[in-house]
């Protein structure tokens, strides 16, 4: 195993501990917005996407590429947006 | 542009920064609060990361990608800016699954640009295509129901977990066959990676289908764990670690929400996954019973003047409420009776509605304070006290029978119990069974008066009897 691979790792397993602890206690009021925000954030493809479709090796993988820029696009500025919106509602008066 | 800005340590340390401003911005959406600053925190790590990954020697042509991600933004702006607050379960639905297809994209042009790739990097193409391609089509078939574009119920056939073991097994070797290169089967690098992402496609498909009605809010939760998932392992696939952290902090927060729904619905993930809840239950001989009892309705002047004399009253809304919009109404009639000197709370089931927390951003859209939203467990204690409960279009989270009747699909649910209360009105469109197809005792209960109708129409001849 390359060592680059146990760093990787590594930062996934402390990744998904500290997420199980940042979330752990959310208020059901904001599980819509938690949600949407979350899956915003997993547009994070988006850098791999562009890696992809500017680097020019083939037709097929420009396509490819680009294809999945456009969908994270949509999913990363969609839902930050959306997001935003619905919490700008929640108020307390 | 100086070499500075393209170096890996200046790269590195943008995409640290980045990680810490997502989980900042994570952190600060678990708090009324502070939530809206937290995803504005979390949008600025994201546009970091773009901006530094444009930066990238390895980019050389920003043709394709400016025109993608000038597209990708209109349509995603669009969309987000115009959706109503209704059909928001739908939406998030849809963004998740353009997140999933994304990565699994991003994996395929990986494998096919490169032909000395690992063991591990393989192994990772593989598990981004698998997890990607049940997020895209699960999602776009969770979309599909929630909109009612395809029937919301639970989809079964006989043999289903066959057919679905079948296919795992299938991706599984399909996947082996990624990793190891053997050429056993003789085709070409494209065709194998093509049937992995089609075997992803059904996949996704056939865990989705069996799932429908009152158990939307879970799968929901879990196609936005895997589209984390997703985008984690895509990290694998290109040595990334931004894409690690943010795509497993979005799938441990899916896992979190997953086990809270579960948890209000008191049934295990796999009873959930492949319990095909809400079906036409064949053998219900035994354990049903034929609920006795009347049906007492009640018209909208004789309710009024029982609110009128109301000290307090509790709202319970469903998925009902979203479908005849009644919220506007519903806050309105709230108002009037807190003017009116009464204590005015909304009862909150988690699983109300076909998303976790749908009735908290209608009621948020109405202007409803979110400190008048109490959950079941701060509301049922003291049930005895409250005058009034109004169900509104809510069904199987205030059902009796959880509680009650050992037989019932739904027994041994945490529910909100109404039936405690001095009176409830239920608010319904007619007599006909909620979406899991249960009966509800709670109808025939000596303190229930049912209010036929449109929700909406009764709450606003509600408002106007108070204005008058």
């Amino acid at each position: 195993m390359d060592s680059l691979f146990i760093l990787l790792l590594f930062v996934l397993v402390l990744s998904i501990f500290l997420g199980f602890e940042l979330i752990n206690k959310v208020p059901s009021t904001l599980h819509t917005p938690l949600m949407s925000g979350a899956n915003a954030i997993s547009g994070i493809t988006i850098v791999g996407a562009l890696l992809s479709s500017g680097s020019e090796s083939t037709f097929l993988t420009t396509i490819l590429g680009t294809a999945a820029v456009f969908f994270a696009t949509v999913n990363v500025v969609g839902g930050y947006l959306v997001t935003n919106r619905m919490l700008g509602m929640f108020k307390k008066k | 542009m100086s070499n500075f800005f393209q170096s890996d340590f200046f790269v590195d340390f943008a995409y640290i920064c980045a990680s810490i401003l997502f989980i900042f911005g994570l952190r600060m959406l678990g708090n009324p609060e502070r939530a809206q600053r937290g995803n504005l925190i979390s949008s600025l790590g994201m546009l970091l990361a773009i901006a530094v990954t444009l930066l990238d020697q390895s980019i050389i042509s920003y043709q394709f990608l400016s025109i993608a991600l000038i597209a990708g933004a209109i349509v995603g702006a669009s969309a987000a800016t115009t959706v109503k607050m209704t059909t928001m379960p739908e939406l998030v639905a849809l963004f998740n699954g353009f997140g999933g297809i994304a990565s699994l994209l991003v994996g395929s042009a990986e494998f096919l640009n490169f032909n000395a790739l690992n063991f591990i990097a393989l192994s990772a193409v593989s598990l981004t295509i698998l997890i990607g391609g049940v997020t895209f089509s699960g999602s776009l078939l969770a979309f599909g129901k929630l909109s009612e574009i395809l029937d919301g119920k639970p989809f079964l056939f006989f043999g289903q977990r066959i057919v679905l073991i079948t296919f795992l097994l299938l991706g599984l070797a399909l996947s082996a066959e990624i990793i190891i290169d053997t050429g056993i089967l003789g085709i070409s690098k494209l065709a194998i990676l093509a049937s992995l992402i089609l075997v992803a496609l059904i996949l996704g498909i056939l865990l989705t289908a069996p799932i429908g009605g009152a158990d939307m809010p879970v799968i929901i939760a879990l196609l936005n764990s895997y589209s984390g998932l997703a985008a984690a392992s895509a990290g694998f696939v290109i040595n990334n670690n931004v894409l690690i952290v943010a795509g497993s902090l979005v799938g441990a927060s899916g896992v979190i929400l997953t086990q809270i729904m579960c948890k209000a619905m008191n049934r295990s993930l796999t009873n959930v996954l492949f319990g095909g809840f809400g079906a036409p239950s064949k053998s219900s001989a035994g354990g049903s019973t034929e609920i006795q009892g009347e049906v007492k309705p009640i018209n909208v002047a004789d309710s009024y003047l029982i609110l009128e004399a109301a000290n307090s009253v509790l709202f319970v809304p469903g998925y009902g409420m979203a479908v005849s919009q009644a919220q506007h109404s519903v806050r309105e009639l709230g108002e009037l009776l807190e003017g009116n000197g009464c204590d005015v709370k909304y009862g909150i089931h988690p699983v109300a509605g076909r998303m976790p927390g749908h009735m908290n951003v209608l009621l948020a859209e109405a202007n409803v304070s979110y400190d008048l939203l109490v959950e079941p467990d701060d509301v049922n204690p003291i049930m005895e006290t409250v005058d009034v409960c109004v169900v509104i279009g809510a069904n199987d989270v205030v059902n009796p029978d959880a509680r009650e009747n050992e037989g019932s699909p739904i027994y041994g649910m945490p529910v909100i119990e109404v039936d405690r209360a001095k009176t409830v009105f239920v608010l319904k469109r007619s007599m006909a069974s909620g979406f899991a197809g249960i009966d509800n005792p709670l109808f025939l209960k000596e303190n229930t008066r049912m209010l036929f109708g449109d929700a909406k129409e009764s709450i606003s001849t509600l408002v106007s009897e108070f204005k008058s």
